[in-house]
């Protein structure tokens, strides 16, 4: 199907230290917007290369583009300018088609929102990429993908009937159905509480350690990033920082600190509620 | 993507919102079902409107009186007896089977419990043949009668109520009078069908009639006036034949030699029957234009639901295309739905329109509606038609939806 995007010059495939390759290559893509009369610079100019089977976390504020960064990522648009090579294919230049075809095999996308169909079983759910690409032996793929997850024993559970981990689950096992290049996933733990959280994080950290899944999280929680291999932080459209995590942690096995010990040291003595001992 | 699976997504949308899917295709129901129904009246009325025609006898030909058209000639020489009996000879009109001529009067009929002003009929034996009718009892006028000018009588099935006070009496050997005449009944006929006020008439000897009802019956060549001449065709294929040989005839005995002079007009029963019939078929076809208006109605309403349900399922549409749905597949998804609405309406629409065509027969006497398969295809095919117009522009506007957008609304 690929021999569409193969015209033209091939891109030389960058490799890492380790010799893997790159699956997203990215050269100075700017993005910009017109609102009204005023033109927004999301991206001014933004080099990044991930590597196969690298668990990375693209993290600012708002307003950082990182929400537009993961949407060029995602082949939901396209850059103003620069080039992106996703797995060798120069998504930039592609209309909207293949586009989706891009998106079908090569991303598999999990949301905050879980974004599942309504009364819809987890099953359905799961074959729904397969379906639009035309793939055969659909249930199996699928139940598959599911048992991946854990949700082996839920195929024929509506979204309403499962809780918000299991929603998140059965969202991951339509992301890897597909066998995608990588999975790009926006806030995947925003809408869970911790312990749903740190299931669904525990998933994509044995994902990419056992199946060398490339994943890509796109985060403003720096304790979410923690759990990820590499920081890639953006600010005013602009990459500022991109360091490897020194010991990443592994879900399940730290608890999460409160705030008010993330906080610890930036509070006069003065208090208004809470537990005191909160405070020492 | 094959089409079975987004037939299915299709079918699982409508069915999430059943109410609102069973309201929308209401509108299609009511359109196609008021076509049916009306188309089908329609036809009902067409077939009644033929079945009449065809009782008064589609091969016959009447010749009356007019007064000419063409300002060259104002004289108008009346039909005669004689003319009567010359179209009746097969070396001037061989298409013509037979011939009755008429002599129509102004009576004051009085029966023993009624009485009433009709107009009354002279006419010959052959009349009961030419022009299709029976007889309910009794006889008809014979040769005998003619020859005797006789005073004879035969009432119109409306006369024996009218006369005597009760339609089931049997008249016959009874006297009435018209005229201050005394008439003695031989006959009544059957009730005959169609607009010829035949029923509230009698008929006697047109030789009675042209000697003993009216003061001077004669023409100017001596010969008895009639009022109309009635005139069976061989075949209803020789119509045409046997008019040119009967305006050969009368041009020649009416002394006309330009057209638009004839002081005579040939009345063809098909003529009237396909004129009434072209305004029944007009009549369907207002009808039936009224009835698409509110399947233009319908139509409306199926895009307004689409677009509601285009608008609300955005996020769906985003996902959708975020795992790989083409605009194509977006595309055929929503317009498959609202095909999907606008047929079963029409399904629907049939068979409601089919029940009103059942209600209809049963409430209208003379009148049979039936379900005709035209209708039906019609119906098919304009609501595929509703269907996809007006879904079209609620499914591209889905199919053009940028991912982004639909992922972002809340």
């Amino acid at each position: 199907m690929l021999k569409l995007f193969k015209k033209g010059k091939e891109p030389e495939i960058l490799r890492d230290e380790l010799g893997r390759r790159a699956v997203i290559d990215i050269r100075q893509i700017t993005k910009m917007y017109q609102m009204g009369d005023v033109e927004v610079h999301a991206l001014r100019g933004v080099d990044l290369q991930i590597y196969e089977g690298e668990f990375v976390s693209i993290m600012g504020p708002s307003g950082s583009g990182k929400s537009t960064l993961m949407y060029i990522l995602g082949a939901l648009d396209q850059p103003t300018n620069g080039a992106y090579y996703l797995d060798g294919v120069d998504v930039s230049k592609l209309d909207e088609k293949q586009l989706a075809i891009i998106r079908n095999k090569k991303i598999g996308f999990v949301f905050q929102s879980f974004n599942l169909l309504k009364r819809t079983t987890a099953l359905r759910q799961v074959e729904l990429p397969l379906m639009y690409g035309g793939v055969s032996g659909r249930t199996k793929k699928a139940k598959a993908a599911l048992e991946a997850v854990g949700l082996g024993k839920r195929l024929d559970h509506l979204p309403s009937e499962l809780s918000g981990g299991q929603q998140q689950r059965v969202a991951i096992a339509r992301a890897i159905v597909n066998e995608p290049a990588m999975i790009l996933a926006d806030e995947p733990t925003g809408n869970l509480d911790s312990r749903s959280g740190t299931e669904v994080m525990q998933i994509f950290q044995t994902m990419n350690r056992e199946k060398g899944i490339t994943t890509v999280f796109v985060t403003h929680d720096p304790w979410i990033a923690r759990h990820t291999n590499r920081v890639i932080m953006l600010r005013d459209g602009v990459v500022v920082a991109d360091r490897k995590v020194a010991t990443p942690l592994v879900a399940g096995e730290t608890e999460r600190p409160s705030e008010a010990e993330e906080l610890e040291g930036v509070f006069q003595e003065v208090y208004y509620g809470g537990k005191e001992e909160e405070y020492n | 993507m094959n089409f079975a699976e987004i037939f299915r997504i299709a079918v699982s949308a409508l069915l999430t919102n059943r109410l609102r899917s069973a309201l929308t295709t209401l509108g299609i129901v009511i359109g196609v079902g008021a076509v049916i129904g009306l188309v089908s009246l329609g036809r009902g009325v067409e077939e009644f409107v033929a079945k009449e025609f065809d009782a008064i006898g589609s091969n016959s030909l009447i010749i009356t009186s007019q007064r000419p058209s063409s300002a060259t000639r104002t004289r108008v020489d009346p039909l005669t007896m004689k003319e009567a009996d010359d179209l009746k000879n097969p070396l001037i009109a061989p298409h013509i089977r037979d011939v009755a001529p008429q002599f129509a009067f102004f009576a004051l009929v009085t029966g023993e419990s009624g009485s009433r002003n009709i107009t009354a009929n002279g006419v010959v034996p052959q009349m009961l043949t030419v022009r299709n009718w029976n007889l309910a009892r009794g006889d008809f006028i014979s040769q005998a009668d003619l020859d005797d000018n006789a005073r004879v009588v035969v009432l119109g099935a409306d006369m024996v109520e009218i006369l005597f006070g009760d339609e089931t009496i049997d008249p016959i050997g009874a006297t009435i009078r018209i005229n201050e005449r005394v008439f003695t009944v031989i006959g009544v006929m059957e009730f005959v069908e169609g607009f010829g006020g035949q029923n509230d008439t009698v008929l006697i000897p047109i030789t009675t009639a042209q000697t003993r009802m009216v003061e001077n019956a004669r023409a100017r060549d001596g010969s008895y006036r009639v009022s109309s001449i009635y005139i069976q065709v061989t075949a209803e294929e020789a119509t045409d034949q046997a008019k040119a040989e009967i305006s050969a005839y009368m041009d020649e005995a009416h002394s006309i030699l330009f057209d638009g002079e004839q002081d005579y007009r040939i009345n063809d029963q098909s003529e009237l029957r396909d004129f009434v019939l072209t305004l029944t078929v007009l009549l369907t076809l207002f009808l039936s234009m009224i009835a698409g208006i509110s399947l233009l109605v319908g139509g409306i309403g199926i895009m307004n639901i689409m677009l509601v349900s285009v608008t609300e399922r955005t996020r769906e549409i985003g996902l959708r295309k975020a795992v790989g749905a083409r605009g194509s597949d977006i595309l055929l998804q929503f317009l498959i739905e609202s095909l999907l609405l606008s047929l079963i309406g029409g399904a629907l629409g049939i068979v409601v329109g089919w029940l009103a065509a059942l209600l209809g027969t049963a409430l209208i006497d003379d009148i049979t509606l039936t379900l005709s398969t035209d209708a039906i295809l019609l119906a098919t095919i304009v609501s595929t038609i509703v269907g996809i117009f007006f879904g079209a522009y609620p499914a591209s506007r889905a199919a053009r939806m940028k991912p982004i957008d639909a992922l972002r609304f809340e």
